[in-house]
């Protein structure tokens, strides 16, 4: 099902434009929050976000919209962020890199992590910390709820980048978490 | 990959996301039964779900929209720019140089606000998936989603009974990750029917019953706003599941409750 064919027999571009992209105005300020980590950036990034989407709206050939839609957001949080003068990943000082996983950590029990969960504003702070290409798969896939296929288009990488990231973001995720719920 | 992996690993992940077809699923769950790498890389994924349940939804201020609408007109991409080809300056026409530039540029956000008044508009949309939507939307408003409270198929059902013309079936599908939450009475399109509610974590699906003109018939799919729909027809019956869940996990919820009983 193609929305953008359906709107667009009836109705003209701007209002083909904004039924396929006001639904999705909820995920794309959510991804955009997750990856610049402040509401005003965020917000920043969707409404020149949906000023590009509208500006290539003549180019979606439907599919998911909202795929469609998120990789516009993505790719203009990404260039926000390095306006920002930020490392690609994460948050400064919280960012462990990759390291954190070849760590062997006693902590890598997943009971603990249940503990820790319980606390909701320190459950975002571990995700907030995790480097922003598996922390962008596991948002898109445990809140937007997207397939597989949505993801690696959003992301642009292959389906099983897609899968290895979300594995890796999980671990690292618990491994944190557990931490957490230790001390 | 981790010492130790079975690799299996992405299949068994696979699978907790939906993404696994059944032949797939069946292969794994006979490889799980005595891998002791995938009990254990099972309990990581099903924690990681646990603590990914506190996550925060950052959900978009009502303002933004409007934020988004200025923004749209200030870049003057909206009219004129899409489809019309118009690429670097417009100039205004002679003789009505301003106002028709505040007017073209008004027409994107007059289409979103109309769009958002349209989403909201009981009846705005004609066809039955706009009905089903519509009335979805209005269910999912705060008192308005149950007359009978129950994850008991077997209360539910008969609080059916009298209160309509017909016996709409009722299935329990906790099992498959669908549990029941109740029913109630509906009007759609000049008839009653009955509304089965069912839940998936936060998702709420809608399943619309009523009886059938036709026999049986494949079932057919739409999406509207951002809500799917699945509709058939079996055993004289006519059912439309209607949700925000996407639309793998509708389908999923559709073949669950073909092959209960």
């Amino acid at each position: 099902m193609a929305p953008a064919a359906i709107y667009n027999h009836s109705m003209g571009s701007e209002n083909a434009f904004a039924a396929v992209a006001l639904p999705h105005l909820d995920a794309a300020f959510n991804l955009a929050r997750w990856l610049t980590g402040s509401r005003a950036d965020a917000e920043d990034v969707v409404q020149e976000a949906m000023v590009r989407a509208l500006t290539y709206f003549s180019s979606f050939r439907g599919g998911s919209s909202r795929a469609w839609i998120l990789q516009i957001v993505r790719n203009t949080a990404y260039g926000a962020l390095k306006a920002r003068g930020e490392r690609m990943a994460g948050h400064a000082g919280l960012d462990e890199g990759g390291a954190i996983e070849d760590i062997p950590d006693p902590a890598d029990d997943p009971e603990k992590a249940l503990i820790a969960s319980h606390d909701l504003a320190r459950v975002d702070a571990l995700i907030g910390a995790l480097p922003v290409e598996l922390r962008e798969a596991l948002v898109l896939r445990e809140l937007e709820e997207l397939s597989y296929r949505d993801i690696a288009q959003v992301t642009s990488v292959p389906i099983g980048t897609v899968m290895s990231r979300l594995w890796r973001a999980r671990k690292m995720l618990v491994r944190a978490a557990g931490r957490e719920g230790r001390s | 990959m981790s010492a130790g992996d079975c690799g299996k690993l992405l299949l068994l992940q696979a699978e907790l996301d939906g993404e696994l077809d059944a032949a797939q699923a069946a292969a794994l769950a006979e490889h799980r039964a005595d891998c002791p790498e995938c009990r254990r890389n099972a309990a990581t994924l099903e924690a990681a779900r646990q603590v990914l349940r506190g996550a925060t939804y950052h959900r978009a201020d009502p303002q933004l929209l409007r934020a988004v609408a200025r923004r749209i007109d200030a870049s003057g991409v909206g009219a004129g720019g899409v489809g019309a080809g118009g690429v670097g300056p417009r100039r205004p026409p002679r003789g009505r140089p301003v106002p028709l530039q505040a007017l073209a540029g008004f027409g994107v956000g007059a289409a979103l606000a109309a769009a958002v008044i349209l989403a909201f508009l009981p009846g705005s949309r004609p066809g039955l998936v706009g009905a089903l939507v519509d009335d979805h939307i209005r269910a999912l408003q705060p008192g308005h989603l149950l007359d009978v409270v129950s994850t008991s198929q077997h209360t539910v059902k008969p609080w059916f009974d009298g209160r309509l013309d017909f016996a709409p079936p009722v299935k329990d599908l906790a099992a498959a990750g669908f549990p029941l939450v109740g029913g109630r009475l509906d009007y759609l399109r000049g008839r009653s029917v009955a509304v089965l509610v069912y839940s998936r974590g936060k998702h709420v699906i809608e399943l619309f019953v009523w009886p059938a003109s036709a026999g049986a018939g494949e079932p057919a799919r739409a999406a509207r706003d951002g809500y799917n729909v699945v509709h058939w027809t079996a055993a004289g019956m006519s059912f439309s599941a209607v949700s925000d869940l996407e639309p793998a996990g509708l389908e999923d919820f559709v073949r669950q409750w073909q092959q209960a009983r």
